[in-house]
């Protein structure tokens, strides 16, 4: 970016929102189903319906409204967003405007500069989705009315955000909080999670915001960091060319990497909301609340201060157990059977999450128990095998979910600490190998290695590899001092 | 013809076998076969209902039936009855059927009442003399060269001609009262919420209410008791319990009436205003306290109405697209065209006009001084009311400041047309509920209703009074 300007980013994010039913009917809100199987009267829009709010939607974006530090408003009001297209049936999405549920909160971020910045979350309303046009078969548009009524909280930042890097951050962490509130998968490629962006320009220093585009369609992480960059620089370009932005709605095209105008100003809908007259008030009481609250579980960043205080991590490795709460939960259950907390982090982070990455799965359907590592973990720890045996037994564990205990006991591969027997060893291999001996005591001190692999390789790897080396130094310094 | 005082004595009749349920069908659909020219029904179930009567006779012979066992009642075509057509007198829903059934229709059914068929209305239940509908006028059986009122027109008429023993018919802002006025019957609007709208096709929903219409109070109550009470499927009803209002209405009650003076100054009918004024002398010669009240903020009703009312309706009529069901233009070849020829072509000049009016008052800049101003005036006319029930028990006025006016008179003059819902308007802005009494006639026969308007949810008071009336008042 040209030093001279700065950005002012602001991200609306929409969440689906994991209720079984849709927001204002029974219908279920399973996803893949047979196109138009979703659906009953009310999410038809046929005449005379109409709408019963699903608490569970209240109760959910209430959640994240606590989670972000928001005020909860005790009455909130659904209002009508009026304009016409073929997969919205009624002609209006009833969403909330001037009454949301969550105001006035905020969210913490940390930048790659380690700078920790917080950003405003101007308001989070509850809304029902569209259905799905499908525009690809030929001359017509196909209408799927599925997703009709299925319930979205919509999460709108302050424009407070700088960078791509920002909002892409503050993107990841509100996809973090809905996954522990279990509220929403943040599945983005899916759509369970869908991110506008309203983007101005202006010179660093200056009060006034410049004129803002609004963004659209950037379905993936990547894409909303690329589009913003662009939008950025477009506008810079725009600006040093002596050229004005004007206000309008780009479309994203993730393949050409290029935004394009959707709608200008003049063409923007004017959406006439009122209050829905079909739906009461929403009214939040203090012992609701009080119950909701304590429901809520342990946020990330608590989570991970926790981490580093009581299981005395680096903030790095907790920063990475806590990133998902299936995967702290792992890590909390494998130090409930060990108490070695860094190698269970180590594990973890090492081995466990780049099988996980290369299977592409989640944690919960990871095929090593909790116990089991912690068991592994153990066996290192008590020297009753080495590293290198618990690396060996690990494809093994994983194919079955077998307790390397008894993989050690069937395969014999208990380590070797017996002083005696490593002495024998030593002793043969340093007698059958006197021109390494020589080397050795010329000064060249790097055959260590070659006779420690041979140890290694003679007792089958279950040496105890601090007693071998100890031994070998022993008999070499007494061959030098002869 | 075996006649009947209401549908208690009906059924009486039917169990000691003075009356067949069969011929009584039989009778009221050679009848509204007779009296087509009128143009009350849209749809008129023959193939269903002799063979419903068959059973619920047999049920009214065995002692296990419902409460309206055998009352034929028509439906105004609002209302959603499943597999059958609901078209709200429109060429936008002329093919449509509803896939499911209203819940105020279920309940009817459940209590062994007879569904004879739905009945023409203003399109989308907009207008005040039945002229809207796509499929024709209503003619009024008391003269057929006036309308009928509306926009429940053909309810009222089913009634008054004798065609069924009562209806069902929808009141946004006078759409009971004021027909019933016209026709010369029993007309009865509820408190909003009091019964469930789902399944009522909206017009204006903080609006709407579902009530009917009668020869007599006795019939009215049990249909109220039947149709009233929560409804999980609109959360707007009230889980309010509900009287035994067919029992209870024979019970003693003396009211303190209140006559509204904004509701006698200019633009009432002279003899709509002495037929009032002389039934207020009967009142007080059957020792009914009555005095004057006000309603000070009566002038803003009607504005307050048009704006509150063509605002929803623009909104609750926007899934009239012709995208997904219903009439679609045949010649667009892009969808804002699909959009503006299927509208244009299939909904009537009044429900545009609304829609218009509602679209521009909801639009960005002109929202707070229309629609938000109107919210306000809103509540105080509700404040109004609220403070005149301190005073008094119930409010007297006259229905309609005319009788049943001529066809085509007011059909060029919207604003005139409005007018003649400037009584009944501030009952559905207040939310209250309202009775049409057939109380008098005019030198031509033509008949004069009285309104009277009670507390919300107090249909009883309402009710009682109405019976005391019919039993002592009105020559028979
Ligand atoms: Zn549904």
């Amino acid at each position: 970016m040209d030093a001279k300007y700065e950005a002012v980013i602001g991200l609306e994010v929409h969440a689906q929102l994991l209720t079984t039913s849709k927001v204002f009917c029974g219908c279920s809100t399973k996803f893949g189903n047979e196109p138009n199987t979703n659906v009953c009267p009310i999410c038809l829009g046929h005449p005379g319906v109409l709408p019963v709010l699903n608490k569970k939607v209240v109760e959910f974006t209430t959640l994240m409204g606590l989670a972000t530090n928001c005020k909860i408003n005790s009455k909130s009001v659904f209002a009508r967003k009026n304009y016409f297209y073929p997969d919205l049936p009624k002609g209006y999405q009833i969403s909330q405007y001037e009454l949301p549920i969550c105001e006035h909160g905020w969210i913490e971020v940390t930048t790659t500069d380690k700078e920790k910045r917080k950003i405003g979350i101007t308001r989070i309303h509850m809304e029902e989705d569209a259905g799905k046009s499908i525009h690809d078969r030929g001359n017509e548009t196909l209408v799927d009315v599925n997703r009709c009524g299925v319930p979205l909280m919509e999460i709108v930042s302050e424009p407070e955000l700088k960078t791509a890097e920002e909002a892409y951050l503050y993107l990841s962490k509100i996809r973090q909080i809905v996954r522990y509130l279990g509220i929403c998968d943040g599945n983005m490629e899916e759509g369970s999670l869908r991110c506008d962006a309203n983007i101005s320009i202006r010179l660093k220093g200056d009060s006034v915001l410049g004129t803002k585009t609004e963004i659209k369609n950037m379905n993936s992480f990547r894409n909303v960091e690329r589009a913003i960059n662009y939008e950025i620089e477009r506008q810079i370009d725009l600006v040093e060319n002596n050229e004005r932005v004007v206000q309008e709605t780009l479309l994203w095209n993730a393949d050409l990497n290029e935004a394009f105008s959707m709608r200008s100003k003049e063409e923007a809908h004017d959406y006439r909301y009122f209050p829905d007259p079909d739906l009461m008030p929403v009214f939040v009481d203090d012992i609701w609340l009080k119950n909701i609250s304590a429901s809520l579980p342990e946020l990330p960043d608590i989570k991970k201060e926790r981490f580093v205080r009581q299981y005395l991590l680096p903030v790095y490795d907790a920063e990475i157990l806590t990133q998902s709460k299936p995967i702290a939960d792992y890590y909390e259950k494998v130090v409930s059977y060990t108490d070695d907390f860094k190698s269970a982090s180590n594990w973890i982070m090492g081995d466990v999450l780049k099988i996980l990455n290369e299977e592409k799965k989640e944690i919960p359907n990871f095929s090593i128990s909790p116990e089991f590592l912690a068991e592994l973990i153990n066996l290192i720890k008590s020297g009753a095998i080495s590293g290198k045996i618990a690396k060996d037994i690990f494809p093994e564990m994983l194919a079955g979910n077998i307790s390397p205990a008894a993989i050690v006991k069937k395969k014999n591969l208990l380590q070797v600490s017996d002083v005696k027997v490593i002495e024998k060893t030593v002793d043969e291999i340093l007698s059958s190998h006197p021109q390494e001996v020589e080397e050795y005591l010329s000064g060249k001190e790097k055959v260590i290695g070659f006779f420690i692999g041979r140890i290694m390789k003679q007792t089958a790897g279950k040496a105890n590899p601090q007693i071998a080396n100890k031994i070998l130094h022993e008999k070499l310094n007494s061959l030098k001092n002869n | 013809m075996i006649s009947y005082s209401n549908n208690f004595d009906k059924i009486e009749k039917v169990r000691r076998g003075e009356l067949s349920l069969r011929s009584n069908l039989e009778y009221f659909l050679k009848k509204i076969e007779a009296k087509k020219n009128l143009n009350a029904f849209n749809f008129i179930f023959n193939e269903d209902v002799l063979s419903i009567a068959d059973s619920v006779e047999s049920k009214i012979k065995s002692g296990s039936y419902g409460k309206l066992a055998g009352m034929v009642i028509a439906v105004k075509d609002v209302l959603a009855i499943k597999n059958k057509p609901l078209t709200c007198s429109s060429k936008i829903l002329q093919e449509f059927r509803s896939i499911y059934t209203a819940t105020v229709i279920q309940k009817l059914i459940d209590e062994d009442a007879i569904i004879i068929g739905k009945t023409n209305c203003d399109e989308f239940a907009m207008g005040s003399s039945n002229e809207n509908s796509a499929f024709g006028n209503v003619l009024n059986p008391v003269d057929e060269s006036r309308v009928p009122g509306g926009s429940s027109g053909g309810s009222a008429v089913a009634v008054a001609g004798g065609l069924c023993d009562a209806s069902l018919g929808t009141d946004t802002g006078g759409s009971i009262r004021q027909p019933a006025s016209f026709c010369g019957v029993f007309g009865l609007k509820p408190t909003y919420g009091r019964v469930s709208r789902f399944g009522l096709t909206a017009f204006a929903s903080s609006f709407d209410s579902i009530g009917a219409f009668t020869n007599n109070v006795t019939d009215v109550a049990a249909i109220l008791e039947v149709i009233s009470g929560k409804d999980e499927n609109d959360s707007t009803s009230s889980n309010k319990d509900v009287p035994a209002y067919s029992k209870e209405i024979n019970n003693h009650f003396s009211p303190v009436v209140g006559i509204p003076k904004e509701y006698f100054s200019e633009g009432l009918s002279v003899e709509v205003k002495n037929a009032i004024e002389n039934f207020i002398e009967q009142l007080k010669e059957n020792n009914i306290t009555v005095k004057e009240i006000s309603l000070p903020n009566t002038e803003y009703t009607i504005a307050a109405y048009y704006i509150l009312t063509t605002a929803e309706a623009s909104s609750n009529l926007a899934r009239y697209d012709g995208a997904r069901y219903g009439y679609r233009s045949q010649d667009s070849s892009t969808l804002l065209q699909m959009y503006n020829n299927s509208r244009s072509e299939a909904l009537g000049s009044e429900v545009k006009r609304r829609i218009m009016l509602g679209t521009y008052v909801l639009s960005s800049g002109y929202y707070d001084a229309y629609y938000r101003k109107a919210q306000k005036a809103r509540r105080i006319i509700k404040n109004d009311f609220d403070e005149a029930f301190t005073q008094v028990d119930l409010i007297l006025t006259p229905t309609s400041p005319t009788v049943a006016f001529k066809i085509g008179e007011k059909s060029s003059d919207p604003l005139e047309m409005y007018l003649s819902d400037i009584y009944t308007t501030s009952a559905n802005l207040a939310g209250i509920p309202g009775i049409n009494i057939p109380a008098a006639k005019d030198k031509d026969g033509l008949p004069i209703g009285i309104q009277l308007l009670s507390p919300q949810f107090a249909e009883l008071n309402l009710l009682k009074f109405s019976y005391f009336i019919e039993k002592n008042l009105l020559n028979k």
